[in-house]
């Protein structure tokens, strides 16, 4: 549409707004703010769509969880008609259930801990330092949290069997600082960078050295970016199966194998899949609700 | 960019990460590399064969098979979940509490363990007991991934844009948050069409943070394993089954060490190729800046 | 170790690429070398040219043993080659 015809369209528009008595507002906004409102509108109509569709199979999972394995199979309801919570007091009346919950918690915390430990100080070494070979080692390190655990699962088992750490929550741990620390280093990098030089060089001079500079000064600084790196950690060990799986046996089974049990002669168990499901969702909605005001600028990995 | 300054001693700080990386990569790696020239029956019975399981692995036509779906399976996700989610983020509300309420919402796919992805869309999608699979029978589609290779493919490519636009749009939205309120103001006084704010201000702005979400897509679809097999086990036949599935088959299942072996290296390869060619593309782009 | 299964051509070949690494290392500190552009379309490092040289050589092996029945040192010699001119003019 050309500048003309758009004015023009404007003033008429205007013209017919000042024509109804109580309108006083209306003249106020231009037809491009109009527009704009309008585009808002648009916007959270689509919004609103693309959660319902995103959450609808996350509900379903829930509503099943409280329905008896009859209901469930009997037809289809949104609500629960024989409201339900035997699934859940069969899960947390069972230690091999809820074991497998503390199990997956502790190895997930074990990781989380590992990982800033070391990725810490290596990320401030990529971030300030230039040294031999530190652009391939990095690659490196990326190359390792884009290889496909599949790749690297057939000498696991053996791996750790060898060293005497089969069926430990330590074993997936560090199992999981395969690809962890590497995304830890790469998060933190990012964050790092941010942080103008002259703060380190005015410490040093100010006669700190350089663990005291560290703890004191730069950590604090980064706060937000050392969240965001334990989101990402907690994330992506909470949610891998494949080499937990793989490095446990009984010990430290993670509850995403035990889950598996739920298959029986008699058929699925349905109601106490879905409850098994339901609760795995909960501690990573929680984690992300302590991260929630950091989690914008953290997916962009902390280099936008 | 900040200038680095040149010292070597920065080694000891990447020594801890180098090693503890080191021990889960490269010592398996050397296993698999000694695993994939032998033909082993058990711990002390092997024999040596050389490249033989090299040329049986390129010449496998499962493998083959499995290679070209798992990049078309992985080119179809990036062409709709990066669209999508560069919609949903512009869509997403920038200011309040709703900002922070739709950013957990929208997160929540993330976090749910894969096998449970698996779990939510093998009951999602039954025509029994789901909802979309009696929608899907309700408005009269012949539905059944359990059978039917089409809609396995389509519910497996379904749940994966189900599980990871999210990540996408997270990724765009911090980067749609990063761009100053001056340049809309600009625009606002040159009428600039919502196209034209996009074209020209929006996608700029998101081309780093498009990068580094194609790449992680790419990467992350290209080792997809746990909800497929959750969901279709690979199956009907073999149609869902990609690279990391044919692998775990072929290791586990059949315990043939020595062409998994192989295959992994191969697979391996591969990934580190496409690794590469990603990581220079982003470092050459920030060199430019 | 008895797990790794060990045989003498991939202990050689891990010893190989060690030596290559320690070398390479040597040599950019004692002579740190500066990006430069050759025929690759990148500016790149001696680093850099290595690790292509690799990565090609490992592919071109592969495809060797795909292709043809030949032996299998004839594709070494050939990456040996490339790799020659990769260091020196890539």
């Amino acid at each position: 549409m050309t500048q003309s015809s758009t004015t023009h369209t404007n003033k008429s528009s205007a013209a017919k707004t000042y024509g109804t008595a109580e309108t006083v507002q209306a003249p106020v906004y231009s037809r491009a703010e109009r527009k704009a409102r309008n585009a808002t509108r648009r916007s959270r109509l689509g919004m609103v769509i693309y959660l319902v569709l995103l959450l609808l199979p996350i509900y379903w999972l829930i509503n099943m969880s409280f329905k008896t394995n009859t209901e469930i199979l009997s037809g289809l309801s949104f609500f629960p008609e024989h409201f339900t919570l035997d699934n859940y007091a069969k899960i947390f009346g069972d230690p091999t259930w809820y074991m497998g919950y503390i199990n997956s918690t502790l190895y997930v915390v074990m990781n989380m801990v590992i990982s800033l430990l070391v990725a810490l100080p290596a990320a401030y070494a990529f971030s300030r330092y230039r040294f031999v070979g530190d652009k391939h080692m990095f690659f490196w390190l990326l190359s390792n949290r884009m290889a496909p655990p599949a790749v690297f699962l057939l000498p696991f088992f053996q791996l750790y069997s060898s060293v005497g750490l089969f069926d430990t929550h330590i074993a997936v741990a560090l199992a999981h600082c395969l690809f962890n620390v590497p995304l830890a280093v790469w998060i933190l990098e990012g964050f790092m960078s941010g942080v103008p030089r002259e703060i380190d060089e005015t410490a040093y001079i100010d006669g700190y050295t350089f663990p005291k500079f560290f703890v004191r000064i730069f950590i604090p600084l980064i706060r937000s970016g050392i969240g965001v790196t334990a989101f990402f950690c907690f994330m992506f060990s909470w949610v891998e199966l494949l080499l937990a799986r793989t490095l446990t046996s009984v010990e430290a089974k993670p509850i995403a194998a035990i889950m598996t049990r739920t298959v029986s002669a008699s058929g699925m168990d349905w109601g106490l899949l879905a409850a098994a499901g339901v609760l795995t969702i909960i501690p990573g909605m929680l984690v992300i609700y302590f991260v929630r005001n950091h989690v914008a600028k953290g997916f962009a990995l902390g280099r936008v | 960019m900040q200038t680095k300054v040149e010292n070597n001693k920065a080694w000891f700080l990447v020594l801890p990460v180098f090693i503890i990386v080191a021990f889960s990569a490269i010592i398996p790696l050397m296993t698999v590399v000694n695993y994939s020239v032998q033909d082993i029956f058990d711990q002390n019975t092997s024999y040596f064969v050389g490249a033989e399981w090299f040329k049986q692995v390129m010449l496998d036509s499962r493998l083959h098979d499995a290679l070209i779906r798992q990049f078309l399976f992985s080119f179809t996700i990036l062409l709709i979940e990066i669209p999508l989610g560069i919609g949903v983020a512009l869509m997403m509300p920038t200011k309040g509490k709703s900002a922070s309420l739709c950013l957990i919402l929208v997160a929540i796919p993330l976090l749910i363990p894969w096998n449970v992805v698996g779990t939510i869309w093998q009951i999602f999608g039954r025509e029994d007991i789901g909802l979309f699979g009696a929608f899907m029978g309700a408005i009269g589609v012949d539905y059944n991934y359990a059978s039917d290779p089409v809609d396995a493919w389509s519910t497996v490519v379904l749940m994966d844009v189900w599980h990871w636009t999210p990540l996408v749009a997270l990724l765009c939205y911090s980067g749609l948050r990063a761009i100053p309120e001056v340049y809309y103001q600009a625009a606002r006084i040159d009428q600039a069409s919502r196209w034209a704010v996009f074209r020209y201000i929006q996608l700029p702005k998101l081309t780093n943070v498009l990068i580094i979400g194609v790449l992680l897509r790419f990467m992350d679809s290209f080792m997809i394993y746990t909800e497929p097999f959750v969901l279709t086990g690979g199956g009907p036949g073999s149609s869902t089954t990609f690279l990391s599935q044919a692998l775990v088959q072929q290791a586990i299942g059949q315990f043939d060490l020595g062409p998994a072996a192989a295959f992994s290296l191969v697979y391996f390869l591969i990934i580190l190729l496409v690794c590469w060619v990603f990581y220079t593309t982003i470092m050459n782009m920030q060199k430019d800046k | 170790m008895a797990w790794m299964s060990w045989t003498l051509p991939t202990a050689l070949f891990f010893i190989g690429i060690g030596v290559i690494l320690v070398g390479m290392t040597a040599w950019q500190i004692a002579s740190p070398c500066v990006e430069r552009r050759g025929f690759l379309p990148l500016d790149t490092t001696r680093g850099d040219r290595l690790f292509i040289g690799l990565l090609s050589s490992a592919f071109i092996h592969l495809v060797f043993v795909a292709l043809t029945d030949a032996n299998l040192a004839v594709a070494t010699v050939l990456c040996a080659i490339w790799m020659i001119i990769l260091m020196r003019w890539g």
